[in-house]
């Protein structure tokens, strides 16, 4: 693990000394407009990759070590500071889990407003990608900061749009970054009728902010790149783009797996240059997960309106170009602000009743599942009769992409070197790549115990 | 004042040019920085959509590794999330402290620690093998600690996440020579202004009477305990609840000290 100087940041290419034409090093210190610290370092001996890593280099965190003697309860609310970004995904995947190991069912209004909120991240989460770290590659320019002022309309789209889901998820859960009243067994506070139909009524006022964002990403040309991978995502039982509920399946392998039994399709192991764990699954060397993986898995599931942005914007089921993760999230934008309305409607409609938090039933282990914005996120906890952890097992979105992230790399490098690309525009070109994954390095950095330890 | 000469900072023993620059008219020159956390308190300030532009307008963002790829390193305010817990984070804030002429820990993490200090309820030999099995040597680690454990830091703004409103209040403060103060009194009073039945009542142990307040009492608003994410008063409120947790709540002392210790407020092994 290199430490990193906080001068030596931005990208560097740099020839090898009298070595062919293609050696010599590609070397990203500090890889910016991503969520958490990751270096790139490639190196190329006569047009040959001798290494290609990305270095994760935020401190290891021990998440899964220290929420052990939790009590069950309080779990959710220790698990969702993983990450800022993405404390609703871990909140509901903790929670789906604590509760499948204490034997309780939520009630159905507790489960339409959880998917209500999980809604509500995946808008903030896509935006803040689509608009703050994605597209100022497409406009040229370092950050969102400067189209403040040559894109004044665009900035205030994206700050509309993004507070808006950043009040739909406080509507639900008290707050966005670490939500309050999703809770074990229900919510400890309901939102108000008056509150349902604001929010419902500014998700509609909403619509022409999304059709005008695909109006500009219509125009922005993304890479050309294609690369088979296995794509694995959730997939719901009835006829549901998963986001709360589901079996996994993927590309290569459609029979569908319980959340229970996810060590049959996801492997981790330790890499020496990253703190975050790497993954492959039961059928290949390493797959995708996130909104791309979600549209080639569930495409066909997506709400109408959100199905003619994909038209519109040319993404078709399956694509294997993994800069359209980017199309696929804004996709998704539609799917979820529609499917958010239509939910707050239903919940208008039946009116919202207080009830009790409901009590554990019994002691043991649990799996929940959920799609984190980034893709499958998985939570496992082993309960003590107390009920507090025993164990604890996190395999987070980001820890699943990066072998992936690592062998479109592979596979990238030697074809732009075949085109006389010159060398720092590789660099961009890959830190553009990794940017398109939406890596958030935070979560991926405090994995799981390989060995599961058993009572 | 001059910045502490640091050999891996650039505008070290600038003079304090920065400063004057600032004094003489142009915009104070804002860094976001985050060390091991979840960068959320970084996202609550994306999050102040409505005055985003305003801040623009006011300040100039030199480096924001998170959402800008260009970065400067000579700094007049410099805010940092996260805790201390490696010997790159404490070489980093180290750094940090060199560029920015004021520094700002900013969240539960940076000054208090945050839930990373619950790592040192364990051996930190059994927690680092236990989530990276026999390679967990590959990965240094440390203590969680405060930022103000390794450099001087001159405000913090607590709360895990950070309140965005109180950094926009500070911020104002600063960039227009007024006076910041944190609320010197707990979170009971403004749980009380909202009109929040007390979760005493409800056979609850809320860490509200020892909590500084600025939260505006979002968690027992939202139906939770208080577990002073903001950080305690000061040692003569932790000793009267110790006294009275014991006197008068028939509750284990485990679960009161769980709560106090679960963002770094208090990490002694027992209650006063």
């Amino acid at each position: 693990m290199s430490a990193t100087r906080p001068i030596t940041n931005g990208a560097s290419a740099s020839k090898g000394k009298g070595d062919g034409p293609a050696s010599g090093t590609i070397e990203i210190r500090e890889i910016t407009r991503v969520e958490g610290h990751g270096n790139l370092s490639v190196r190329l001996d006569d047009g040959e990759i001798t290494r290609l890593e990305l270095q994760i280099v935020e401190s290891p965190r021990f998440f899964e070590s220290f929420v052990r003697g939790q009590r069950y309860d309080d779990v959710p609310q220790v698990v969702c500071r993983i990450c800022g970004i993405c404390s609703v995904a871990h909140t509901s995947a903790a929670v789906k889990a604590i509760e499948a190991a204490a034997g309780i069912v939520p009630t159905e209004q507790t489960i339409l407003l959880r998917k209500l909120i999980l809604f509500g991240e995946q808008i903030q989460s896509h935006v803040l990608h689509l608009y703050f770290l994605a597209v100022p590659d497409y406009l040229g320019v370092g950050s969102v900061i400067p189209l403040a002022k040559t894109h004044p309309d665009v900035v205030r789209r994206a700050l509309r749009m993004k507070k808006l889901a950043n009040d739909l998820c406080a509507t639900i859960g008290g707050r966005h970054i670490h939500p309050i009243s999703y809770r074990v067994g229900g919510f400890s506070h309901l939102p108000s009728i008056e509150q349902l139909q604001d929010i419902k009524t500014r998700l509609e006022a909403a619509r022409s902010d999304l059709d005008q964002t695909v109006e500009l990403f219509e125009d922005l040309a993304l890479p050309d790149y294609r690369r088979d991978t296995e794509y694995l995502a959730l997939k719901s039982d009835d006829n549901e783009y998963a986001f709360y509920d589901g079996r996994l399946v993927s590309s290569v392998d459609a029979r569908p797996t319980a959340p229970a039994d996810y060590r049959r399709r996801v492997i981790e192991s330790v890499v020496a240059h990253s703190t975050a764990k790497h993954s492959r699954s039961s059928s290949s060397d390493s797959y995708a997960v996130g909104a791309l993986a979600r549209f080639n898995v569930n495409g066909d599931r997506l709400h109408p309106a959100a199905r003619d942005a994909a038209h519109r914007l040319g993404l078709k089921a399956p694509c294997r170009n993994p800069y359209h993760n980017n199309t696929a999230q804004l996709v998704e934008v539609i799917h979820c602000t529609e499917s958010a309305i239509e939910l707050a409607d239903r919940l208008l409609r039946e009116g919202t009743r207080p009830g009790p938090i409901a009590g554990p039933t019994k002691f043991g282990r649990g799996v929940g599942i959920v799609e984190a914005p980034r893709g499958v996120l998985i939570h496992e906890y082993d309960l003590d009769e107390r009920g507090r952890v025993r164990d604890a097992n996190l395999i987070i979105p980001t820890s699943q992409n990066l072998a992936n992230i690592e062998a479109d790399m592979r596979d990238m490098v030697p074809r732009l070197l075949e085109r006389n690309v010159a060398r720092d525009r590789i660099a961009g070109r890959l830190e553009m790549l990794i940017r398109a994954y939406d890596p958030c390095i935070s979560c991926a950095t405090h994995f799981l115990d390989l060995d599961w330890v058993s009572p | 004042m001059k910045p502490p000469e640091d050999p891996y900072c650039p505008v070290a023993g600038d003079g304090g040019r920065a400063a004057e620059a600032w004094n003489g008219g142009q915009k104070a020159r804002v860094a976001i920085f985050s060390l091991t956390g979840c960068e959320g308190c970084s996202l609550a300030i994306l999050e102040l959509e409505d005055t985003l532009l305003q801040i623009l307008d006011a300040v100039s963002i030199v480096n924001f590794r998170e959402g800008m790829s260009e970065r400067d390193w000579r700094i007049d305010i410099g805010f940092v999330d996260g805790a201390v817990s490696s010997p790159h984070d404490e070489e980093q804030i180290r750094a940090y402290r060199a560029c920015c002429r004021t520094l700002v820990a900013i969240g539960a993490c940076a000054c208090l620690g945050g839930v990373n200090t619950l790592k040192h309820e364990h051996l930190s030999s059994e927690y680092r093998r236990y989530v990276y099995g026999d390679r967990a040597t590959l990965f240094a680690t440390t203590d969680a600690r405060p930022i103000s454990a390794v450099v001087k830091v001159d405000y913090e703004l607590p709360g895990c996440p950070m309140v965005k409103e109180e950094f926009l209040r500070f911020l104002t403060c600063l960039i227009t020579g007024r006076p910041f103060r944190l609320p010197e009194y707990p979170v009971c009073v403004e749980c009380k202004r909202r009109g929040v039945l007390c979760l005493y009542e409800r056979g609850e142990i809320c860490l509200g009477p020892l909590t500084r307040a600025g939260c505006d009492a979002i968690c027992p608003y939202y139906g939770a305990k208080c577990e002073a994410c903001r950080g305690v008063l000061g040692d003569e409120s932790i000793r009267a609840f110790g006294r009275n947790i014991r006197e008068q709540y028939f509750v284990p002392i485990d679960d009161v000290l769980a709560s106090l210790r679960k963002y770094g407020a208090y990490q002694e092994g027992d209650l006063p």
